[in-house]
């Protein structure tokens, strides 16, 4: 007997709707009081349960807690400045030598708050470090792997067969080191990531990065003004606001579906933790989507549009005035917009994969006047 | 085996008990107690289960037991198992995460329950799905197939379900034995005929309450080993009532009849704990084609009643009792289902029915063995297996007309 009832309450069916008025209309004309099952939906709805939250932008659509960087020894807010330029020497032929260490651990890390996830890391953190060198640059990148499995480190740039990071090039096994030896080219904004395999555990998993390759001024002269903005350090560069993004995922349970969404890994960190950014001061934001399982993720700016520059390889806009781009995994770009004709206030960013948004990945800017 | 085990029974013989002194009795009771004490000890000291940890996270278990859906969101009842206390960090609602308070707050220790509250806005008549995330991001998800608004447990809800479970449960009942003035004009060919539907109709409802029971088991969590408990109630509530009926012979008649409304009784208040979770689950699929079916499918249940009467009538209150037995407790399982409601809770009741059912099929089969002079020669009367194919296929067209 019990079967027939489940059956009947089951949404997808049909008869639902028809029964349950007939249920209604049986109970209001059996009960002393007159009463359905329905009744008092009307004077309260339920819809009051999100009342609570309104006063924020997320609501109570959010996760509960906060992710301290003592546990992860790594700071989201932090991730999105803190470049990696390498220590630096001079080659006999004038070059730089930018040499960087890298090593690869394993390493429990909290993705939401009070959710923990069984990385592979590279310096202990996800997304790795920032790497920032100049267009030219003889790179070294010493990686020693400390880890349990073999791992890589696959840079999306140019560079030999031998240096690709692939089982057979440059694949290290737990304990041994290798290191990657490549000139930086083309400038733009790249990512690396380990290509061992199977390379949907060994990215998913959290070996991956932002890299990122600076145009040099003296080899664009027609744009040299733009590229100098772009070239880290320089005046110019100082004016803007510049921000790493990562998007990532999780899959905690290992179905092949990710349970969290978001920038640089925690969670929600964003819309807790907004960005603090200067009105007056032009921003301009690193994207590189690495999220394993979805084909697709974007970022939605509101109130706002941006000048995109795919995979940050031109000085001109590849998209202007827009204010969603999509990007398929690996594909990253260059984000450039301003708010100096804007109000002060919390200004919102997300995927337009609602879903994404929904388990994660959503944050918001602070533009605040400037310091006096 | 048998051969070789025959002659060892038959050499064992009954030993004089040998009076012992009282502190030898004591001794022999301490000293096994004693060394559990010492190896439980010994096990958690020096811990050899060591040599067995492969790095494999803890078992983690969760099992969602009630649900409320109302103005403030939604509110679930969940219990934990495995092998180490289990943390809920976080809450999705429809794969979006949603603020939520635990209460009690804190781990869930092995068994342990709590109140999940979450202030979500959820839509009346549609579905939605939570999910827990625990700390090492294991999912427990837990469907709602039709957010409805959660009956409160007030006075004014328990009348209505009152009235329904009477149509379920003592209605049927008493239109059943209503027929008792006609059966009384049959044969002993009739006799054996109402005798076997009544074992049919037994034999149906023993099938269906053991089904349910194994599968509301199976909602339960892991750790109260929902189908062994299942057989092992059934078994049990078999084992006394069967004594408690033996004590004065086999029974006939007016005791027969109180059996079999004791076994409907306990069945149907089963029944109504499932229902009333199911009204407190928000299944509004109950409608009067619904309603007007389970009390059809339960009118067999008073004629079988009525059968072991037909030789020896009772006192005419009698019959009033009998319909009470069989079906008021469909109303306090209503009741209960929809106050507090446990899978396992549920299980249990329907086990309990179970065997119940079972002693009396054993009863009316051995009444209508003495009753009938035929099985002497051996043959299987027609007219039995007329009246079970009839008890058990009319049961199963009335569960026809209701299943949807």
């Amino acid at each position: 007997m019990r079967n027939w009832l489940r059956e009947t309450v089951n949404r997808r069916h049909l008869l639902w709707g028809s029964l349950a008025t007939a249920s209604g209309s049986l109970l209001g004309g059996m009960a002393a009081t007159g009463q359905s099952p329905h009744a008092g939906h009307g004077s309260a709805p339920p819809y009051e349960a999100n009342a609570a939250g309104r006063h924020s932008a997320h609501g109570n659509m959010i996760t509960v807690g906060d992710v301290g960087r003592a546990r992860n020894g790594f700071d989201p807010t932090a991730l999105l400045t803190d470049w990696d330029t390498g220590v630096t020497s001079s080659l006999p032929d004038g070059r730089t030598l930018r040499t960087f260490e890298i090593i690869g651990e394993d390493k429990e890390i909290e993705i939401a708050p009070g959710v923990f996830f069984p990385a592979w890391t590279y310096n202990g953190r996800v997304p790795g470090p920032n790497l920032r060198v100049t267009e030219g640059d003889r790179v070294h990148i010493v990686f020693r792997n400390h880890a349990s499995h073999r791992h890589s480190i696959h840079f999306h740039g140019i560079h030999s067969a031998r240096m690709d990071g692939l089982p057979g090039a440059g694949e290290v096994g737990a304990g041994e080191t290798f290191i990657y030896e490549f000139d930086a080219f083309p400038f733009g904004c790249h990512l690396y990531h380990c290509h061992s395999l199977p390379l949907k555990r060994h990215i998913h998993k959290g070996m991956y990065g932002a890299f990122v390759i600076d145009p040099d001024p003296a080899r664009h002269p027609e744009q040299a003004e733009v590229a100098r903005s772009r070239l880290l350090g320089t005046p110019e560069n100082r004016e803007w606001q510049e921000f790493v993004m990562v998007m990532n995922a999780f899959d905690t349970n290992f179905d092949g579906e990710n349970e969290v969404y978001a920038v640089n890994t925690v969670a929600h960190h964003y819309a807790k933790h907004p960005i603090t950014v200067i009105r007056g001061k032009p921003v301009r934001v690193y994207l590189v989507n690495v999220v394993e399982f979805d084909p697709i993720n974007s970022l939605h700016l509101h109130g706002n549009f941006f000048d995109y520059y795919d995979h940050g390889t031109t000085l001109t806009p590849t998209l202007r005035t827009i204010d969603t781009v999509m990007q398929c995994q690996a594909q990253r770009g260059i984000l450039e917009f301003t708010y100096r004709e804007h109000e002060t206030g919390l200004y919102m960013f997300h995927a337009h994969q609602s879903e994404f948004t929904e388990l994660g990945w959503m944050g918001m800017f602070n533009v605040v006047e400037a310091a006096a | 085996m048998n051969d070789i085990a025959g002659p060892e029974t038959v050499v064992a013989s009954p030993r004089p008990s040998a009076a012992w002194p009282g502190y030898a009795f004591v001794l022999w009771i301490a000293l096994p107690l004693f060394l559990l004490g010492l190896a439980a000890t010994w096990l958690v000291v020096s811990d050899p289960l060591r040599a067995f940890n492969n790095g494999a996270p803890p078992v983690e278990r969760l099992t969602f037991e009630r649900r409320i859906l109302d103005n403030s969101g939604i509110h679930l009842f969940v219990r934990a198992g495995g092998s180490e206390p289990l943390t809920i960090a976080q809450v999705q609602v429809d794969d979006a995460y949603w603020t939520f308070t635990q209460d009690p707050p804190g781990d869930l220790g092995r068994l342990a329950t709590a109140w999940i509250h979450i202030p979500f806005p959820w839509t009346l008549g549609e579905a939605h799905e939570v999910r827990v995330v625990t700390k090492l991001g294991t999912t427990f998800d837990h469907e709602i197939p039709v957010a409805v608004r959660t009956p409160e447990a007030q006075s004014g809800q328990l009348v209505p379900q009152a009235v329904l479970g009477a149509f379920v449960g003592i209605v049927p009942v008493a239109i059943g034995l209503m027929f008792y003035p006609t059966l009384r004009g049959v044969g002993s060919q009739g006799m054996s005929f109402l005798l076997a539907l009544t074992i049919g109709l037994l034999a149906f409802l023993f099938v269906d309450a053991l089904e349910d029971a194994l599968e509301l088991a199976g909602e339960a969590a892991a750790a109260f080993q929902g189908h062994v408990m299942v057989v092992l109630a059934a078994l049990v509530s078999f084992l006394l009532l069967w004594a408690i009926g033996r004590r004065r012979g086999a029974p006939t008649g007016l005791a027969l009849a109180t059996y079999i409304s004791l076994g409907i009784g306990l069945h149907n208040l089963g029944e109504g704990l499932a229902i009333g979770a199911a009204f407190t689950a928000g299944a509004a699929g109950l409608g009067i084609f619904l309603v007007l079916g389970f009390t059809l499918h339960n009118i067999t249940e008073g004629i079988g009643i009525a059968a072991p009467l037909v030789k020896e009538p009772p006192p005419p209150s009698a019959f009033v009792w009998l319909a009470l037995l069989a079906g008021a407790p469909a109303i306090l399982g209503m009741w209960l289902g929809s106050l507090a409601y446990s899978p396992q809770w549920a299980a249990l009741a329907l086990a309990v029915g179970a065997g119940a059912i079972l002693q009396v099929i054993v009863e009316v089969g051995a009444y209508l063995r003495r009753l009938d002079e035929r099985w002497k020669t051996a043959s299987v009367p027609v007219s039995v297996i007329g009246g079970l194919v009839v008890g058990l296929s009319l049961m199963y067209a009335t569960a026809v007309l209701v299943k949807v």
